[in-house]
């Protein structure tokens, strides 16, 4: 009897928070369906749009119908089409400027957290600097003087999210470092490389897919706002930002399909991937906290 | 308080911002020389230009010297107050003309903007807050994820719709009324109409104020629901409480208590905030016409003229480090246990 208790007496507050934290699930399964099924848009994009985004296939200004989903625009383009073909923009430029940030952010923040000393300074000073600085502002410089194209702006925005991996891993780093089994591992004589890659970094696996979803979610509305100022891709490219910019004039008179659709997209998107963050930093603060 | 007193902090702290904008003066500085792309040619595009034509713009723009020198020069200028001058039509205007035009259009857009978002994070964390665990508090979470991840100009847009041209009660763009005459002193409309005593320019200016500055705010409010919300319920959960509670201290100033103490937190978030909002601006700005710094960023992008969106950059750049430097002191004069 004792043991049957025992057990269920010790567990009961993990049961128990674990159950109240089901929002949490919800939060991370929504965000995931939202994210799957635009990942999905962009990887089937010719077989799922019923036109071609480039061409005019109809009547200009045609409202919401079976025919076109979202009506066209005023060029006579599909909008449905347009919102299709724009998720492969928006999903490339973000995961090529966050996988690039990442791949400059992490191993700086790494070195810079692990070694300490002169080059952890300089290379704060930096990235604090960069950091205080409006993100939007940065990047439409960089994006301003490379010009108008996909990998351009990636590279633009990837400057933006490069000192918001610094930050975190070095944080982590600094933490991590002053830790036992690290120690062990000096005492081991293992190299500093070693310890960085294999003891230190996957630590902070979870950190960085937290940072990531959320990096992602920001990013999406940077790019977005990078090509409604003009700044990321020629047309006819379809592009949410850029397809919201153009349709402006018409949505105050009242065609607000060429508006609602795109911009709806950019969030929902930034949603889903803020959604999936959110319950992933809720579960590491949970299994920090027991 | 540290021996040395506030005095010395302030002045060490704002000593502080000169390797910060050095550094991003640096940053701007490269990266607009470095990477490929003449400016003048960028400028005049493939039209074929005399030579000497080109020169005199080279000239103009100070690119005929070593990287070295327009380094320096440049930095020497901006200390004072000179920003260059514009690479493309009108020509050679001397960029802080168009700054000193711009920025207080800029400014007062933000600090609307800021008040709106702080209010609104404030009263909704709170509320969040007072209802934990409740529906509520859940519909305030998935608030601050919304208004979050909400796209500033398709925001905009459809206030725009509903108040301008559904509802008809307010302009959709500009600053102000422009039959209306205001003597223009600070370059902030709602300053400016009332140091004048000009109530039909206060009325106009403030309804051309309301929807720019509420897009702004609802999207940056969403931080602050979240940290006033787990702010106040920490604070909610102190000892102090309980014993204010006990004494039968009435509710509505129990949580007046518990909201001033939640408030330190949200000042470091402000700082940070802020320039989140410049960046926010600039779609704002774009979307409501709004003649300040972002409209004129995106004006002179499309003639590339570096000389301005630098000379811009580097006056936002100033104008961030000053805000951080205001913030932070603000926040060692409201609590006494930071340290100089």
């Amino acid at each position: 009897m004792d043991k049957k208790i025992k057990p269920k007496s010790l567990l009961s507050p993990l049961v128990k928070q674990l159950t109240s934290r089901l929002p949490g699930r919800g939060l991370l399964l929504v965000g995931l369906g939202i994210v799957l099924v635009f990942i999905y848009m962009a990887v089937f994009a010719p077989w799922i749009s019923p036109y071609d985004p480039t061409k005019m296939v109809d009547k200009p200004f045609l409202p919401p119908s079976l025919k076109h989903l979202m009506g066209t625009n005023r060029i006579g383009q599909d909008v449905f089409s347009r919102i299709v073909w724009g998720s492969r923009i928006v999903l490339y430029v973000v995961f090529s400027a966050t996988l690039l940030s990442m791949a400059i952010g992490i191993p700086l923040g790494l070195i810079s957290g692990y070694r300490g000393g002169k080059i952890d300074r300089v290379l704060s000073m930096f990235m604090d600097s960069m950091y205080s600085f409006p993100a939007l502002i940065l990047a439409i410089a960089i994006a301003a003087v490379l010009g108008p194209s996909p990998m351009n702006t990636a590279i633009a925005i990837a400057f933006v999210y490069i000192p918001t991996y610094f930050r975190m891993i070095r944080g982590q780093t600094l933490s991590l470092k002053s830790q036992l089994f690290i120690d062990a591992a000096h005492a081991l004589g293992l190299p500093d490389k070693r310890i960085m890659l294999k003891h230190i970094l996957p630590n902070l696996a979870h950190t960085i897919l937290v940072v990531f979803s959320l990096s992602v979610a920001d990013a999406i509305l940077t790019e977005a706002g990078l090509s409604f100022l003009g700044l990321s891709v020629t047309p006819p490219t379809p592009d949410w930002g850029y397809d919201l910019r153009v349709g402006q004039p018409f949505f105050l008179n009242g065609q607000w399909w060429l508006v609602f659709f795109p911009g709806f997209s950019v969030m929902l998107l930034a949603m889903g991937f803020a959604l999936i963050g959110e319950a992933l930093s809720e579960r590491l603060s949970l299994a920090q906290s027991i | 308080m540290g021996k040395k007193g506030l005095g010395y902090y302030i002045v060490v702290r704002a000593l502080m911002i000169i390797p910060t904008i050095l550094i991003l003066y640096t940053i701007v500085f490269i990266l607009l020389r470095i990477l490929p792309g003449n400016p003048i040619l960028a400028v005049v595009g493939t039209r074929n230009i005399p030579p000497e034509q080109l020169k005199h713009l080279e000239h103009l723009a100070g690119l005929d010297k070593p990287l070295i020198v327009q380094y320096f020069d440049y930095l020497w200028n901006v200390l004072h107050g000179n920003f260059g001058v514009t690479l493309a039509s009108p020509m050679g205007v001397p960029v802080i003309n168009y700054i000193a035009t711009r920025f207080p259009a800029t400014l007062e857009l933000a600090i609307w903007g800021f008040s709106f978002s702080v209010i609104i994070g404030l009263v909704t964390g709170m509320i969040a807050a007072l209802r934990k665990g409740g529906k509520i508090d859940t519909g305030m979470r998935l608030y601050s994820i919304i208004a979050y991840t909400l796209f500033i100009p398709w925001f905009g847009m459809i206030l725009q719709y509903v108040f301008g041209v559904v509802l008809g009660v307010l302009p959709t763009g500009g600053r102000i009324d422009p039959r209306i005459n205001l003597h223009t002193i600070t370059g902030l409309y709602v300053l400016d109409s009332i140091l004048t005593g000009n109530i039909p320019a206060l009325i106009s200016s403030i309804k051309h104020l309301i929807l720019p500055s509420l897009t702004l705010g609802i999207v940056l409010s969403g931080a602050y629901t979240r940290l006033v919300r787990n702010n106040m319920v920490d604070v909610l959960s102190m000892d102090f409480i309980r014993s204010y509670k006990a004494r039968g201290i009435p509710g509505y100033k129990i949580t007046w208590y518990a909201l001033k103490n939640a408030f330190i937190p949200v000042i470091t978030l402000m700082g940070l905030q802020f320039a989140i909002l410049l960046g926010g601006a600039i779609l704002t700005e774009t979307t409501f016409s709004w003649p300040g710094m972002g409209t004129f960023i995106v004006d002179r992008i499309e003639y590339r003229d570096y000389n301005s969106i630098q000379g811009a950059i580097i006056f936002f750049a100033f104008f961030v480090a000053v805000i951080s430097l205001i913030v932070d002191v603000i926040y060692a004069l409201l609590d006494p246990r930071i340290k100089y």
